[in-house]
């Protein structure tokens, strides 16, 4: 078992024949990942890498029976794309794209609010669950099949993560990039409880960074219902306030943005934060001994 | 990207709100002249001479001053154009060395005639992470620092969230000007101004618009007396005027300079600079410098495609900073692959000639070993690790 995302998934990719979503459509299912085929407007009827190229999401759903999908669409069409997945049926959306406007995605999040369907980024590395599928950016290679569930608003620094875990001896349930957005799809508490719920995770990763609220509500809710240890870390205590760091979402405005105040309300809730992005690994392995 | 008040304001006036008329002016004749116009225009006896930078509290530092005639126009003129105007906002606070006044705004005087006759109150819209929503902040204590109203008098600020897909309804804009203390022409007014000022926030992607103060004049008017803006970096594409509006000036040379390469880059004030792939992993690295004993100079993410030029690009930026006594280079690398960057580093290296800083090279994922022999082999002056931790360890050294 594993959370979202597993070999029987069955996945298109919007944005299909674009340089992005080639190269990491290449990449997906050279991992394995059972991709069904993908979605270009116009460009129905064709066959790329082998995989059948729809004109529209619900025409995938009818024809290839997908459930998922990942987005490799440009910034000014990737809100469109994530509508057009949700109003098809699609269970599972993972949008990889930085750059979308903010009004874009208040408008994208009412709407899917409307439909039974989960929204993972934008602006995140994607999803992977190890040995089974890989829906997303992340380089496969560095993680190992295991029990740990990894959550984290950030890209390369959740590799970091995986690959201390993976070097601890330990290994992956699910990885979930909610993205680095101050609007997602996916909160961190919800990815976290998701991973709670999970009998095949015993120990969870949150990796947060300045900016918002979702580490403070997540912590809480590790509080009131966590069963399994949680280590945590937040990116950005030096960072000054005011200033955007690389993330959209990564911006202290309140005394609540800083890291300091976040890891200080997630030591108060039981979780074992870290100040060293080094000790990432080690820590979970010391909190598994209990 | 932050707006200059008379930006804000020319958006605002595109979009129907009504604002306190002014123009905008770079000399003391100029301003003159403006004056006369404005006097001619709007029959304003008085006008008020504002500096244009962005900073709020700007009035604190005696950037803001009403002109009662034109000798007294063209001294206030003469004074705050080409001052370092210092607000508890620009760099450094009030002990900071202030920031550069190259324009000024000539202001009608909306008070006029009776100044007690007149109320100021506060409008802000900005989207709220929370609730997903864009949300009107409003109150009667217009004039002042909100934070502070919010603190002590916390049921004199009102908030209204909008629907995203439905755009702001009348009943909304009756509630907030009833709550508002209105009726009459200024109730129908502040309708009017509140469902503009949304539109006019939707419609230009800003991140934030706040009115503060919004007035109600002698004839019972609403209007803008100051625009704060910010627009939307990404909305940027579909708006091209606005765009077009980035004061570069107000921004950090270096800053600058980074985004023309395509480097994202914000200027610290530490001693180690740092050039990591990924934001959340160049936060992490700040973090790490600082638990080294260091202080971090910069954030810098070089992004995907650490080449040669990309990498020479982020140090030239980096050792523009006479405060930078080492600089640690973190990559993890997934998709790119640590020996290219490597090379990459090594080229940047050879190019540069002179790099007098040591240099920590961390390199992490595909083909890091083979990346590591690279940077150890090359004969440079350069420290390489393949653990984070040991990255930290040679940082400490270093500074020692």
């Amino acid at each position: 078992m594993s959370v979202l995302l597993n070999k029987d998934s069955r996945i298109i990719v919007q944005g299909f024949t674009g340089k992005e979503g080639t190269f990491h459509s290449e990449q997906m299912i050279e991992y394995g990942t059972n991709v069904v085929g993908g979605v270009v407007p116009g460009k129905g009827g064709q066959t790329h890498l082998g995989k059948p190229v729809f004109n529209s999401v619900s025409e995938a759903v009818m024809k290839a029976d997908a459930d998922t999908s990942i987005i490799f669409v440009p910034p000014r069409f990737a809100a469109d794309a994530i509508m057009e997945s949700a109003e098809a049926g699609i269970q599972v959306i993972v949008c990889i794209t930085e750059g979308i406007p903010v009004q874009d995605m208040v408008k994208v999040k009412a709407f899917i609010s409307n439909y039974n369907t989960r929204l993972v980024g934008p602006n995140c590395p994607g999803i992977i669950t190890p040995g089974e599928a890989k829906l997303g950016i992340m380089p496969g290679f560095i993680h190992n099949p295991g029990r740990i569930g990894i959550v984290s608003r950030s890209g390369t620094l959740t590799y970091e993560a995986v690959d201390q875990v993976t070097k601890a001896g330990l290994g992956q349930s699910t990885c979930i990039g909610i993205g680095g957005d101050p609007i997602v799809g996916t909160t961190t508490k919800e990815a976290v409880e998701l991973l709670m719920n999970d009998p095949d995770t015993d120990g969870i990763i949150m990796i947060g960074e300045i900016g918002g609220g979702m580490e403070a509500e997540a912590a809480h809710y590790i509080k009131e219902y966590g069963t399994k240890p949680v280590v945590g870390f937040i990116a950005g205590q030096t960072a000054p306030k005011g200033r955007t760091m690389g993330h959209a979402g990564a911006i202290i405005g309140g005394a609540e943005d800083t890291a300091e105040a976040k890891m200080k309300i997630m030591a108060d809730c039981g979780i074992h934060v870290v100040s060293s992005p080094a000790q990432i690994g080690q820590t979970m392995v010391d909190a598994l001994k209990g | 990207m932050n707006l200059h008040e008379y930006q804000g304001k020319s958006i605002l006036e595109n979009a129907g709100v009504k604002i306190q008329r002014g123009k905008v002016v770079d000399t003391v004749d100029e301003a003159v002249a403006a004056f006369k116009q404005l006097k001619e225009e709007t029959g304003t006896e008085f006008a008020v001479v504002k500096a244009q930078i962005h900073a709020g509290g700007r009035g604190k530092g005696g950037g803001v001053k009403l002109a009662k005639n034109e000798e007294e126009l063209k001294e206030h003129a003469g004074n705050i154009l080409g001052m370092m105007l210092k607000t508890p906002q620009t760099p450094g606070g009030l002990e900071g060395p202030g920031k550069l006044v190259q324009k000024i705004l000539i202001a009608e005087d909306s008070y006029a005639p009776d100044f007690d006759a007149c109320k100021e109150y506060y409008v802000s819209i900005m989207m709220d992470r929370e609730s997903k929503r864009n949300v009107i902040i409003y109150s009667t204590e217009g004039g002042m620092n909100i934070e502070e109203v919010a603190e002590n008098t916390p049921h004199l600020v009102f908030k209204e969230h909008i629907d995203p897909c439905l755009g702001i309804q009348p009943f909304e804009a009756r509630k907030i000007a009833f709550n508002l203390g209105l009726s009459g022409k200024a109730f129908k007014e502040m309708v009017k101004f509140i469902t503009k000022l949304y539109n006019a926030f939707v419609g230009n992607d800003l991140s934030l618009i706040e009115i503060n103060p919004c007035l109600k004049n002698n004839d019972d008017e609403i209007l803008a007396v100051d625009c704060k803006t910010t627009v939307d970096d990404n909305a940027l594409f579909r708006h091209p005027n606005l765009a077009e509006m980035r004061d570069t000036s107000e921004e950090d040379p270096a800053e600058v300079e980074a985004k023309e390469f395509g480097l994202n880059y914000v200027k610290l004030d530490g001693n180690v600079g740092c050039m990591v792939n990924g934001a959340g992993l160049a936060m992490a690295t700040m973090d790490i410098i600082k638990l080294s004993g260091g202080s971090p100079a910069n954030f810098l993410d070089v992004g995907g495609t650490a080449d040669a030029e990309r990498v020479e690009n982020a140090f030239k930026i980096i050792l523009k900073d006479p405060n930078v006594k080492a600089i640690l280079i973190n990559i993890f690398g997934g998709i790119v692959r640590c020996d290219r960057v490597a090379q990459g580093v090594v080229d940047a290296y050879k190019n540069m000639g002179n790099i007098n800083v040591p240099i920590i090279v961390r390199l992490q994922g595909t083909n890091a070993e083979i990346a590591k022999d690279l940077i150890d082999n090359s004969g440079l002056e350069v420290r390489s690790a393949v653990v984070l931790q040991e990255a930290a360890d040679i940082v400490k050294e270093v500074l020692a």
